[in-house]
């Protein structure tokens, strides 16, 4: 491939992949000012010291820019849309003693993963990331389409998992635009400001406090940023698998974060203590002394709870939205 | 035996890392050493110990620490050699990120993490893009989009490399990074092997202990930047 690189004209090669802009760049060579010439000539003109001081060399360059096109390439292709099922087949609980149960969950479905605090949730979600092989404390095993993932989806940089924790912050020093329309760059989409609007756009929806394209990411208050990730990750993420570890109480409109997940038709789990997301959810695992305890497909009949429950969370909501205010509580309507 | 060239930025995580990594080569009864290179002062050794892992520190002080990397590794080798380890891994943070200690035939990791800066990865030069993997620290406290985005930073920076994101504190990863490790190159000298990137061209007064400023003070290898344009 790369002998076939040299003869290419710069501009042929930015038409096939226009992310070399950025590896060019990378390394400190102004190769759009020389879009007529070929790589070849481009790499004759270069003095040497250039490359060592981005340091590479010649054919090493040409090497690297050859697997980055490659790269950039299998990113294009849509790693979810092969993604149908995944499976947790039982290991043993922290005692030791056999998992009862297993799961398979399917895309566009959300399971909820339920249970006390330190009842092994998190375990749970750390097995799916890692693609669990009987290799951890659960001895759980995670099978994709029904089958072993091989080692390179295991290892794969850009991963089959997409996470969401209470932990995580967006560090970046860059404006909501700005962030949106680097992370669409990274992920080869071919309209960038399309998506960018998209994703402002849901993440508003999603969001109690209106916020702007110029606000800092880092600016932005806890439900602000929660909304944001979850469009982003709804919307541009590579990962088939998204795994969310409780979606904040304020600030976000829960069952709308919902209704986008199940839309971006990938696998969702979510762990929660919030009965109104599990409820919502299509199953939800019961986990207990380490081990899967027990599944449960939510019913008609609990669905029919949902409603209720929605109500007591906008009293809630707006007990909330009072307090904040500096109003009196004097009394609290019935349902 | 195995060896493993280890170079990271200054507080990404390689102590944390490797110690994770080798627990999990412990669990298979692998044992192993490792020498830490530093520049002043190196406080791992504790943590080296607490995990009963036999470590060498080596303190460069005047000297360019990854030269001293360089004079020093065939001795370490003999060390591990003699003391019949299954792995040795050198651990050794780049400081100005000019050089990096990984050498031909020997595999080369690269940590960085994720909290360093998306342009972190354009920065740091010959010890990422020579690396033959890239372990990536810290994505548990940053966004989805942000991991993405480093990722995608780092490879373009080294196409090359595998990568692995591991969690230094819950050790979540390190069973692939161990896994790598046990696919190491068996390592029998050093004899003759070739660092994948040069050292740099200095020798100049300040490398013999020069400390006065002025032209008349700098003898030997210079270069001077231009700022008439």
């Amino acid at each position: 491939m790369t002998y076939q690189l040299l003869n290419h004209t710069i501009a042929e090669l930015y038409r096939r992949c226009p992310a070399i802009a950025d590896f060019f760049a990378s390394h400190n060579m102004q190769a759009h000012a020389k879009m007529s010439i070929t790589l070849g000539d481009l790499m004759d003109s270069q003095k040497e010291h250039l490359f060592t001081e981005s340091a590479t060399a010649r054919d090493s360059f040409v090497a690297d820019l050859a697997s980055f096109m490659v790269q950039m390439q299998l990113l294009k292709s849509d790693a979810s849309a092969k993604v149908e099922s995944i499976t947790v087949i039982p290991g043993v609980d922290k005692s030791g003693t056999p998992e009862p149960c297993g799961v398979t969950l399917k895309t566009g479905e959300i399971t909820a993963v339920v249970g006390p605090t330190g009842s092994g949730k998190s375990r749970l979600l750390e097995d799916l990331e890692c693609l669990a092989q009987k290799d951890t404390p659960t001895k759980r095993r995670i099978l994709i389409n029904n089958v072993v993932p091989d080692e390179e989806t295991r290892f794969g940089a850009e991963g089959m998992v997409a996470q969401l924790s209470q932990n995580m912050n967006f560090v970046m020093d860059l404006q909501v635009s700005d962030f949106l329309t680097m992370h669409a760059e990274s992920r080869m989409v071919e309209n960038v400001s399309n998506i960018v609007q998209q994703i402002f756009a849901t993440a508003n929806e999603l969001s109690g406090e209106a916020f702007t394209m110029t606000t800092a990411v880092t600016q932005l208050s806890g439900g602000q940023s929660r909304a944001l990730m979850i469009a982003d990750t709804a919307l541009l993420s590579a990962a088939p698998i998204i795994l969310i570890d409780e979606i904040e109480n304020a600030g976000v409109d829960k069952i709308k974060a919902l209704a986008l997940l199940i839309k971006s038709n990938k696998i969702v789990l979510i762990s929660t203590h919030d009965p109104l997301l599990a409820l919502n959810a299509h199953r939800r695992v019961v986990i207990r002394n380490g081990g899967i305890h027990k599944v449960v497909t939510t019913t008609k009949k609990e669905r029919a709870n949902v409603h209720t429950l929605q109500q007591l969370d906008a009293l809630i909501a707006d007990i909330r939205w009072k307090l904040r205010n500096g109003e009196e509580i004097v009394t609290i309507p019935a349902l | 035996m195995k060896l493993i060239t280890v170079a990271g930025p200054p507080s990404c995580g390689k102590t944390s890392v490797i110690i994770h990594a080798l627990k999990e080569l412990q669990q298979q009864s692998a044992t192993s050493g490792v020498v830490k290179f530093d520049c002043l002062t190196a406080q791992d050794a504790a943590d080296y110990h607490r995990m009963a892992i036999p470590v060498k520190t080596g303190i460069s002080g005047g000297l360019c620490p990854d030269h001293f990397f360089v004079s020093n590794i065939e001795a370490a080798l003999e060390w591990a050699r003699q003391k019949e380890f299954d792995y040795l891994v050198t651990e050794s943070a780049g400081l100005c990120n000019r050089c990096s200690p990984h050498i031909r035939d020997v595999l080369a990791i690269c940590v960085i993490d994720n909290l360093s800066g998306v342009n972190t990865p354009k920065k740091i030069g010959p010890m990422l893009r020579s690396a033959d993997v890239v372990v990536i620290t810290r994505g548990d406290i940053v966004s989805q989009a942000e991991r993405e985005v480093f990722a995608f930073k780092v490879r373009q920076v080294n196409p090359r490399a595998r990568i692995i994101s591991m969690n230094g504190i819950t050790g979540q990863g390190a069973f692939y990074l161990a896994r790598v490790f046990s696919e190491a190159p068996e390592v029998k000298t050093l004899l003759e092997a070739t660092l994948r990137f040069t050292m740099p061209g200095a020798l100049c007064s300040y490398c013999l202990g020069e400390r006065k400023i002025g032209p008349d003070k700098q003898i030997g290898i210079s270069k001077l930047m231009d700022f008439s344009r």
